[in-house]
């Protein structure tokens, strides 16, 4: 079965980030850029069933600037097949990125969507819903395990208070989240042979969706510093403060 | 404590803009290597240096590798974080692609290996030393022994070591005695005994067989260099599908307790002690120090490398801690907050000098790195040729003089911790500790120096030598005029220096040879400081081009301008008295009856 993958660039993880001077948003320009954390997971969750042979290919699809294309290449060092790159150079919102998803997906016909649950550098968490409900599939969001099971998926699904565990019919979307695998390191071999796979580039226009944004950002500004604590005489004062100037009681 | 952070951006600066990435990549055989591929491929060895290598650094250190019993066992961590390395094929990076290498040029290879010397030298030491065999059987063994070895070194199966030096026999291995005698039906092996000292990974548990390659003498061999010949001896005498058969008669008697890399076994082996280890002759009888001798270019830039490595990160090391120590207040403040001793002025300058000399050697070590794949690979004799004399120039300087640097800066790393930087708990120490090897071993700063006073300049009457300093000038005289004159003025100033020195050295080669050899070490460092002072001008010219362009990373360019300012002013300055040495100190040092000492 063919399974489609998608890969956002992020910043990476490790870099301290900085809010532009004009409040417009974070600056990324010369900025270490890496593939979005829990895409990377999805990734490796496609390379594992195809490496168990449930899976024969592995399409990634990435969204944005020309140097998305690194980001794919990464995933096809990882094990993807091909790549997808839709290139724009305006920011691709989650509405406007699950109906580009959802063009190529009628173009692919995949039995199964993965996608990390959310990206780091916004956190909407927003896409896979939306692609799922976009494309009339079932979804399951944040899983900690999938198992495929003729023409349908059991999931697992980490809860408050234990797991939960669904079936869900395919073609379905699924999302990734922390503890379904641990990515592989690429290997060397690997990414020479990445450069080799084919990786298509595609606008917005050629899949007949408008991409303008839709949301506006306001302002983007630091979170205030933390103040410094203090140290109660009692647990009676504690409880105080907490009723009285956290609020949290 | 800090952690490591490759320093991707420089390093793709210097491959990018200083050390020529475009004209390699025209090379015959190397067309793969674009500054894509190069990004690639170091972004995931950055990964795999901070996530797997530098986390295994210190218990390394503190844990050391043990012996028992002639079995060797690597610190806690290792074996699986090799395995991991293995499996990642980064161990056939620069291997032969016929035998299942990536056939990658020093170039991108030797980048990434700054990157595993920086997390973790004495882990890296394993690798490297594999590669030295890879290399030497590609180019020296024949068919058989190609075939049985090099894919299993190339996959990092099997690890290679060499073994060199004997007790009697350190610098000068004309003196080498262990015996090796034609055994077998036909005389198609050997019996391999006697004793070799300092054998690095000589014995561990990473791995299922160890390839040894040993210089021997055949009983009929010549005296001295000439009557050593080169053989194959492995742990295992491997069967007939690859795996390891039987116990070849070879063990490690002990291990040394030393300053530093103590993950790394340096054994004591002994050869023959049950009747001689089955041993392969590599190429003819008595060429194995030759053969030897033409991997050295190769081992001596790596151990360079090691000085860029360890200096960069005992740099880091000091850096995180200048910014999170606080201590005093700013000069000149009374009261008010104590700051961080960044803040400091002194604290600064020793910072601005490990960073500065840190690019500097990093740029002179990648500049190496491209010569040599044109010595390897250009298609043009002349060119190729002209890359040869320019490796072989370089390579003395590049091995002692960022070793020597990193030595330095590893104690100024300590330094900046002050009395923390005493105490093994702040880590500071180790990387002083570890690069003390560095200008020891494959030839002591001194050999480094004799080797580029005597073969490479004294020999050539400086002809290479000078049409080095020819070409500094060209980056002199560019900057001659502009915002970067002064850069220029102190780059010329030097230039003017290191020729003065040649040209001593060259007119007293022949008449005065003990005088030449007196003042070697400061002429090649003052070769090292002037190549530095080189190419750091000329990071300075591709960043004041560069940070006008749109979308231009200033940052990292206005970094530099101001790093090679200091270098001008801070380092370059030596040259002059570095010269005044060469050319006027050479008779006290040999002015003393030996009775005077």
């Amino acid at each position: 079965m063919k399974v489609l993958v998608t890969a956002k660039r992020v910043i990476d993880p490790y870099v301290k980030v900085r809010v532009k001077s004009d409040g417009t948003g974070v600056e990324t320009a010369n900025i270490k850029m890496t593939i979005n954390p829990f895409c990377e997971i999805a990734v490796e969750q496609a390379v594992r069933m195809k490496e168990a042979g449930i899976v024969t290919e592995i399409v990634v699809v990435s969204i944005g600037t020309i140097q998305c294309q690194e980001t794919i290449r990464t995933a096809m060092a990882m094990g993807a097949d091909r790549g997808i790159l839709v290139e724009m150079a305006e920011e691709a919102q989650p509405l406007a990125v699950a109906k580009l998803l959802k063009a190529i997906i009628d173009k692919e016909q995949p039995r199964l969507v993965i996608m990390g649950k959310q990206a780091i550098d916004d956190d909407s968490n927003q896409c896979g819903q939306m692609v799922a409900a976009l494309l009339g599939w079932p979804q399951a969001t944040h899983i900690s395990n999938v198992t495929i099971n003729g023409d349908s998926a059991e999931i697992t699904r980490e809860i408050d208070g234990g797991l939960e565990k669904l079936t869900v019919n395919l073609p379905a979307v699924v999302t990734a989240d922390l503890r379904l695998n641990e990515p592989r390191y690429v290997t060397l071999p690997n990414i020479m042979k990445a450069k080799k796979k084919p990786l298509e580039n595609i606008k917005p226009d050629a899949l007949g969706v408008d991409v303008k944004p839709r949301l506006k950002t306001l302002k983007v500004e630091e979170p205030a510093k933390r103040s410094s604590g203090v140290k109660v005489a009692d647990v009676k004062e504690l409880v105080n403060k907490l009723k009285t100037e956290a609020r949290v009681l | 404590m800090s952690s490591y952070v490759a320093p991707l951006k420089d390093m793709l600066f210097v491959i990018n803009e200083l050390a020529g990435l475009d004209d390699v990549s025209k090379l015959p055989g190397c067309e793969e290597v674009n500054a894509e591929l190069v990004e690639a491929v170091l972004g995931e060895a950055a990964k795999f240096a901070q996530e797997v290598l530098e986390p295994l650094n210190r218990v390394g250190d503190q844990e050391g590798s043990t012996l028992a019993n002639h079995v060797v066992t690597s610190p806690p961590g290792f074996k699986a974080a090799y395995q991991q390395f293995t499996a990642a094929g980064w161990n056939g990076l620069g291997g032969l692609s016929e035998y299942g290498g990536q056939g990658l040029p020093h170039i991108v290879s030797n980048p990434v290996q700054e990157m595993w010397n920086s997390s973790n030298m004495a882990f890296c030491l394993c690798p490297m030393l594999t590669s030295g065999v890879m290399e030497a059987l590609a180019h020296h063994a024949s068919g058989d022994l190609l075939q049985r070895y090099l894919p299993k070194l190339n996959a990092g199966e099997w690890t290679g070591t060499m073994n060199l030096t004997e007790p009697q026999a350190g610098s000068d291995l004309a003196a080498i005695r262990a015996k090796a005698v034609p055994s077998g039906n036909n005389g198609e092996h050997y019996k391999i005994s006697g004793t070799k000292i300092f054998i690095t990974w000589g014995e561990h548990d990473m791995v299922d067989n160890i390839v040894h390659l040993v210089l021997a003498r055949l009983p009929d061999a010549p005296e001295g260099v000439k009557g050593i010949s080169l053989f194959v001896v492995p742990k295992f005498l491997p069967n007939a599908d690859g795996t390891p058969g039987t116990r070849n008669d070879v063990k490690c008697v002990s291990i040394e307790h030393k300053l530093g890399i103590h993950a790394s076994p340096t054994c004591v082996m002994q050869y023959g002690d049950a009747g001689g280890a089955t041993g392969y002759l590599v190429g003819e009888p008595n060429r194995g120090l030759e053969y030897m001798f033409t991997m050295m270019n190769h081992a001596r830039l790596a151990v360079g490398l090691e000085g860029v490595a360890v200096a960069e990160r005992a740099y880091q090391h000091a850096l995180d801690y200048a910014k999170t120590r606080v201590q005093g207040r700013e000069v000149g403040q009374r009261s008010g907050d104590r700051v961080t001793i960044i803040h400091h002025p002194d604290v600064r300058r020793m910072l601005m000098s490990m960073k500065s000399q840190i690019e500097a050697m990093r740029a002179l070590a990648y500049l190496a790195a491209a010569t040599l794949d044109k010595a390897k690979h250009h298609p043009d004799v002349a060119e190729k040729r002209r890359s040869q004399a320019l490796i072989d120039l370089l390579i003395p300087v590049v091995k002692a003089w960022c070793t020597e640097q990193c030595v330095e800066i590893a104690s100024t790393g300590v330094q900046i911790h002050g009395g923390m930087g005493f105490v093994e708990e702040t880590g500071a120490a180790q990387y002083l500790r570890d690069a003390r090897i560095t200008t020891i071993y494959e030839g002591t700063t001194g050999i480094q120096a004799n080797d580029l006073v005597g073969r490479k300049v004294g020999y050539e009457k400086g002809a290479t030598a000078l049409a080095v300093i020819a070409e500094m000038r060209k980056t002199a005289a560019a900057l001659s005029s502009g915002e970067l004159a002064n850069v220029g003025k102190s780059l010329s100033g030097a230039i003017d220096a290191l020729e003065d020195a040649t040209r001593w050295i060259v007119d007293n080669f022949q008449k005065n040879p003990n005088a030449v050899y007196a003042v070697a070490v400061p002429y090649l460092k003052l070769f090292g400081t002037v190549g530095g002072g080189w190419m750091m001008a000329r990071a300075a010219e591709v960043a004041q081009r560069k940070r006008g362009e749109p979308g231009a990373d200033t940052v990292f360019y206005d970094t530099k301008l101001t790093t090679a300012r200091f270098y001008c002013e801070h380092l370059l300055p030596q040259a002059a008295a570095f010269r005044q040495t060469v050319v006027s100190g050479a008779d006290s040092v040999m002015a003393l009856a030996e009775s005077q000492f």
